[in-house]
This record gives C-alpha cells, structure tokens and sequence, in this order.
C-alpha cells in the first residue's frame, strides 16, 4: 500500500496517496478549483494558473494542478488573494480573448465563458488588445475550423495531438504576445498531416477548434419535399447522445434517438450498425482469403497482418505516415460508407426512389467521417455516397433547436432495409470491438461452432489498454478450412493513433506476427471519438463502454452472420462476400500522402 | 541528393540527431542559406526524425532564425521597451522612408531587410539595432541615414 500523507485543505485534515498534486486532494473533497490547461488525459502544462491556491507559508501563490501535496501543508484554495487573483488571470486572457459568446459555436458549453460566468466578469479593467491582432480563421478543412482568436493558449490541443495522437500537426510558434497555435508553415490544416480525428476538437476548452458544422445544411435537405432524407447513426453515438442533452455519462439511448430522429423529418431513420454487421461479413471473409492464399497457396504478395479499415482518422494516418504498408490494410470501406453506396443503390431500388433524389445524412461520433464522405473514392454510387456528416454533437443541437424534450421521448425502432442490426455491430463503437465481432463470425464459419467464451464475450480483447492482444486456436474446422486445423490466429488492438504509432513501427520492423490487427484512431474507439460529447475523459469513456457492452448483451442476435436483413441483402444484390458488386460498392483504394 | 539535403545530413552527422542538435543545424542552415526555408526544415524533419510542425515552432521562437528569404543585410531594431521609450519610432520611420519598405519587407535589390526584435542587452544606450551582426546604438533619425548611406556605398548603390 501507498503511504499516505496528511494536509489541511481550507483548515479541513485530509489524508491522501503520495504522489497527488493539490488538484487532485482538492477533487476528493468535493472541492473543485478551476483549470483550463489541465485535462486529464494529458499531461500537466501549468500554464494557465488559473488553479491557483494559497499553501501556508509560501509567498508566492502555487498552480493546484502542478504541485504535489506534501506532508503538513495547508492550502487556502478559497481565500482573497486566491480568488482576486484567479480573477485577474480571466481578465487578462480576455483582453485577447474574441468574447463574442453570442456569436461563438461554443456558446454554452465553453471552460472560458463558464470561469467568467462564475468570476462575474463584468468590467474590463485591462486595454483591450483584440483589434490590435492579426488573429485568423482556418475554415478549409472538411472537418475543422480554427478560430485563433478564441484561442488561450493552453496548448490542450497541441499536447492532444502529439501525446494521445503522436501526430503532432500542430504546434506552438512564435513567442510572446505573438505566440500562436500552429501547424507547420501556417498552413491551412487541410494541408498538413491533421487526420481529422476531432481529438483537439473534444481537448480545446474554447471555441478556437470545433467542427465544421452542416446543420443548416441538413435542415434545408430535410425542409425540401422533393428530397428524400435518409439518416444512419453510428454505433457510439446511442452512448453519448445522452451527455449532451443532460442525461449521465453512460445513458443508453438508442430508442429515443430513433424517436428523435424522425421527429426531425427524417425520412428514413436508418442503422450504420447494418453495414457493421456486412463489414464483418466482408471483412472476415477477406481475412480468411488472406490466410488462405498465405497458408495454402504460399502467395507471398499477400500481405499480413490484415488491418482494420472503418477509423477514417486512421487511415488518413497511415496513409501519411506508413504509405509503404497501405496493402496491409483491408480494402472494405467503413461503414459509413459502405452504407452510403448502398443507400443510393440497393435501397433507392427497392424502395423504388432516384438515386438523385435521396439525401444521405450520417450521425457519426467522429469529425474524421466529414473528410471521408468527401473523398474522391467515395462515390461509387455514381452519386456522393453520404451528402453530409453529423457529429454526435451537431445531433443534439438539432433536437434542441427543434424543442424536442428528449427524456420525454418514448423509444421507437429503427425503419426497416439497412435497419436491423446484431450485438457484434453495436460493439464497433468500443475498442477492440471490430476483432471481437469479426472473431465472432470467421471462427464460426472456420469451426462450424461459436467462440469459445462465455456469451461470446471475447474478453481479452475488451478494456481500455492502449495495446492488446490475443491468440485464438482454431480447432478441428470444417473441411473447407481444414488447411487452418491448429493455426493459432494473433490478433492484436490498438487505439489512439499513439499506440497505432508503436504497433506499426513493430510491423514495419518485423517484429510483429500478427494475422489481425484492430485500429482505431481514438482513445477507447469510437466512444471516444472526436466528435463525441465535451467533456470525453477515461471516466466517461468507460462509462460509455460499460453502455455499448450492455446494449450488445441485450440485443437477441449476436453475430454479425445472423443478421437476417444482411442475409437478405447478399441474396437479393450482392450475391457474395467479396463478390463482383461488392468489389465495386464495398471496397476501395488508398493514397499515398506525404509524412512532411 | 541535393545541397539541402547535402548540406543537412552533414549538419546531421557533425551535431547528431537529438533535440538538443535541432539547434545548430538550424543555425548551420540560416549561415549557409540565410535563412529556413520550408523546404529546408522538411529536410531537417526527415534527416531528424521529428515533425515538421516542431521544426517550424522552434524556428519560429527564435528571432535570428529566419524564416523567409531575406536581403544581404538584415536590420533588426530593437522593439522593447527602453528603445521604444527612446525614440525608436522615429528611427524606424527614417529607415523606412529611406529604404522605401515596411516592416518585415526586403528592398527589391534584395540587399536590406528590416525586421524588429527583442531587447538587445543595450538599454543604456537606447535605441538600439542590428545590421547582420554590428550593433548600432544611441541612434537617431539622422545618425541611422548616416549609417544606411555607408552600407550603400559599400555597396555602389545610387541615391537619390
Ligand atoms: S470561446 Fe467561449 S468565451 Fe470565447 S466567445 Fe466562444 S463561448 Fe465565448
Ligand atoms: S486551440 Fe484550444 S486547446 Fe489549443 S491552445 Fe487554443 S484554446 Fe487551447
Ligand atoms: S484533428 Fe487530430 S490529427 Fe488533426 S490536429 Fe487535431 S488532434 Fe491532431
Ligand atoms: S490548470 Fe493549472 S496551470 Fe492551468
Ligand atoms: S530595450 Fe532595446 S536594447 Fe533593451
């Protein structure tokens, strides 16, 4: 066991761990002191202080979040000289602060505007030095728009991007009261090796990173008689949606979103969870192949390990920063988008609709999903194959703008065609999800039986470390996979592009021998995605994992292959797994970018 | 491999390729080409490893690495605040007329550049500026023509 020490927090004795910095004794009183550069997925910056406090005999006030407690001390974290001086660190950072709250996307859900909400800062005793910048707008992302003049400075993102992403687009330069955020050059971040993951987007406590929104978009689609609106929602969002319209971290809300959905107009409120289930089905099958030709045929142009390919943040990472293992990953589209060339294809046929009539809108947990919708490969059904991408955050503002009270709403089903949808699906929006659906169906169609867990609960490759493995011998197949009798099938999941970073570096030494390897752009996957509810922290991410696990659990079919409306699909248009029409709808290429 | 790329993996082996080697190459750059261009800090990012977006903040920090091509001469006045209490605006003013630029331009004949920096360690004798690596110091609008002048002579080039 730890030691623990003991301290006085405004005269109350508290004990605690070594180790803790006065933030955290302050939080397990139930005594919260403001920060703006702290956020506890990163490391501490300390350099905002706004967290100041008082510690008995120290002249000089001390940042809470930088410094560890010691045995004895006695912190004031509520006196005057805390509080006027926490005061005038807001002052100063609005003297540069753009404060048009009524004007910002931020409005409402800002660290800034809520510390000068409680501070009552009311007058402006510092000169204003907002005209005197040359502050500027990035607004050519598909993704992400950047306001520096909503910018403080804390370096959230810039620590986001390298330490959870270790892409490290963007960083500090410049010095002084010219300091700015940046990426290289200056450049716009379209131009620059920025996935789009929205990891910065969910990090900013301000309005100087969000997305880029399509919501007047989607009303005016939805406005228009003569459009027939569809709209899918990924799998993470019925977890988080919840967040935004004030329910608990980890609410499951899928039903009332569906409600939600078609009390907005929506013509045809549809599951991304359906083209999970058919990646799997592709996905699995294009695995096994691979194996095959390894294992059978001895083909040494195939090229294992197999990678995952829904996180388009991921593969825009990839893409830039291991372009020469791009055949690695698997050539299935996301599900998103395998869904919206589906949609103006399989479903404007059956439903009897012009393809050019049909406006496919998606609901996603991710800013990535805006870039690829926007991708030149994504259009395969000789139309845009999704018109236009919501973040999970940009949903709540539509139910809020159209005065839904969301608790109020009695849960609904999804519509039917590309509605119906199984357990393994659902789990898409956790890490480790995609391998625990695809091991799910390829084991069963190797073995003839299910996986050998209980439930299908694949357990080793569930919790939230950032790398993990599992091996799983296949035993006594069925004929047609007898080639796999007594293979043991490595897999391995990474999530968060820093851990990415550390697999692929394994994999392009040569060191790795996994057939299979899950990645996610995001901590803890989609649930966590840059789209996903303000604040995403490890707390809120297991709470909502702890959600997508119990939705699965709850759901009567479990696996991917048993989805009967996927079955029917492949009966009535697609044929088979990897088949002609698929090729053309389900799979795509990628491109080399540069990694500088 | 071309002279950048040259000029930067020799940097590269001379210094090493850790963070504290960023440096001097950089500097090693800027001596050879007078300044960083975009093309030499990616050079530098891939001989280094690291990512261009550092590269491009540490350049950006120091004010003596340049980061856009700049004339022969590089005249840096100092911007804080002694000098600016000391009458730098009217210098900066004469140098501006003189050489018919605006801060952070470069004369069309590529030979001046004027960019401001920070405090120069010549407070007593403010104000205070750069050429290349001469100070000049207790200036005034007539004492910086004088000096200006003299750098053009050198350079044969015409007043008028
Ligand atoms: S960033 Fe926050 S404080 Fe600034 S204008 Fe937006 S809402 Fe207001
Ligand atoms: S963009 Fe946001 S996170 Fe980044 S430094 Fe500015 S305020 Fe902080
Ligand atoms: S979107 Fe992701 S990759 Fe791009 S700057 Fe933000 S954190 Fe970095
Ligand atoms: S939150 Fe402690 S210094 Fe910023
Ligand atoms: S203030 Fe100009 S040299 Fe110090």
């Amino acid at each position: 066991m730890s030691k623990k020490i003991n301290l006085t927090i405004n005269g109350f004795p508290v004990e605690i761990e070594t180790g803790k910095t006065i933030l955290e004794a302050a939080e397990k009183q139930g005594i919260k002191i403001p920060t703006l550069c702290y956020h506890k997925d990163l490391c501490v910056a300390g350099n905002c202080r706004v967290c100041v406090v008082e510690v008995a005999g120290q002249k000089r006030l001390s940042a809470a979040c930088a410094t560890p407690c010691e045995e004895g001390m006695e912190i004031l974290t509520n006196s005057l000289k805390v509080r006027n001086s926490r005061k005038h660190i807001i002052e100063l950072l609005l003297t540069e602060h753009n404060a048009d709250c009524t004007k910002c996307y931020r409005n409402g859900n800002c660290e800034l505007q809520t510390l000068a909400s409680e501070y009552k800062i009311m007058t402006q005793d510092f000169i204003e030095l907002v005209p005197l910048k040359k502050y500027s707008i990035d607004a050519y992302s598909p993704s992400i728009m950047k306001d520096d003049s909503k910018c403080i400075r804390c370096q959230r993102c810039v620590r986001t991007c390298a330490e959870l992403q270790g892409v490290n687009a963007l960083t500090v330069a410049h010095k002084g009261d010219e300091m700015k955020i940046t990426t290289f050059f200056e450049k716009h971040m379209r131009d620059v090796v920025c996935t789009n993951c929205g990891q910065c987007v969910n990090h900013c406590p301000t309005g100087a990173l969000v997305e880029k929104n399509y919501i007047e978009e989607v009303w005016e689609a939805i406005a228009d008689p003569k459009k027939h609106v569809v709209v899918q929602t990924a799998p993470a969002v019925r977890v988080g949606l919840g967040e935004e319209l004030g329910l608990q971290a980890g609410s499951r809300v899928t039903g009332q979103m569906v409600a939600a959905l078609k009390r907005l107009g929506f013509d045809s409120v549809l599951d991304t969870d359906f083209t999970a289930d058919l990646t799997i089905m592709e996905e699995g099958t294009e695995l096994l192949t691979r194996l095959k030709k390894a294992l059978v045929d001895k083909d040494d142009s195939v090229e294992l390990p197999m990678a995952t390919s829904c996180s388009p943040g991921w593969i825009k990472y990839i893409e830039h920063m291991y372009p020469e293992h791009l055949g690695n990953l698997s050539t299935c589209k996301s599900p998103q988008q395998m869904f919206g060339a589906l949609v103006k294809t399989y479903y404007a046929k059956a439903r009897n609709l012009e393809p050019d009539s049909i406006v496919s809108v998606s609901i996603m947990p991710c800013t990535a999903k805006k870039f690829e919708a926007f991708r030149p490969e994504m259009y395969d059904s000789g139309y845009r194959d999704v018109d236009y991408v919501l973040t999970t955050r940009e949903l709540a503002i539509l139910i809020k703008q159209a005065g839904l009270d969301f608790d109020k709403l009695q849960p609904v089903k999804f519509d039917r065609l590309m509605g119906e949808s199984s357990g393994a699906a659902v789990i898409f929006g956790a890490t480790g999800g995609v391998m625990e659906a695809a091991l799910r169906t390829a084991y069963e169609i190797v073995t003839g039986r299910e996986v050998p867990f209980e439930n299908l609960n694949i357990t080793p490759v569930r919790g939230m470390e950032g790398i993990r493995e599992a091996t799983i011998k296949i035993e006594d197949p069925v004929e047609d996979w007898a080639f796999l009798d007594g293979v043991e099938l490595k897999c391995a999941v990474a999530h968060g592009l820093i851990n990415a970073k550390t697999v692929m570096d394994e994999v392009k030494s040569g060191k790795a021998d996994y057939h299979f390897i899950e990645f996610m752009a995001c901590p803890g996957g989609c649930l966590g995605g840059g789209g996903q509810p303000i604040p995403t922290n490890p707390e809120i991410r297991q709470k909502r994992a702890e959600a997508i696990y119990a939705e699965d659990g709850a759901l009567s079919i479990r696996k991917s292959h048993e989805n009967p409306e996927v079955l029917k699909l492949y009966k009535d248009f697609l044929k088979k797994p990897l088949g002609e029409v698929s090729h053309h709808l389900l799979h795509t290429k990628y491109t080399k970018r540069e990694r500088y | 491999m071309d002279p950048i790329q040259t000029l930067i993996k020799d940097l590269a082996n001379k210094h090493g390729r850790t963070k504290e080697s960023l440096l001097p190459i950089m500097q090693g750059v800027v001596e050879r080409e007078s300044y960083l261009s975009e093309r030499s800090m990616v050079e530098i990012a891939r001989e280094m490893d690291i990512p261009a977006a550092d590269v491009y903040g540490t350049a950006t920090f120091y004010s003596f690495l340049e980061t856009k091509p700049t004339g022969k001469y590089i005249i840096r006045v100092c911007k804080t605040i002694t000098c600016a209490m000391k009458g730098k605006t009217q210098v900066l003013f004469a140098i501006q007329e003189m050489l018919k630029i605006k801060m952070g331009e470069t004369t069309p004949d590529k030979r001046f550049t004027l960019l401001e920096t920070n405090c120069l360690g010549w407070c007593h004798k403010a104000p205070a500026m750069l050429i290349n690596d001469n100070v000049y110091t207790e200036l005034t609008p007539e004492k910086v023509r004088e000096i200006l002048s003299g750098y053009m002579k050198q350079n044969g080039i015409n007043q008028n």
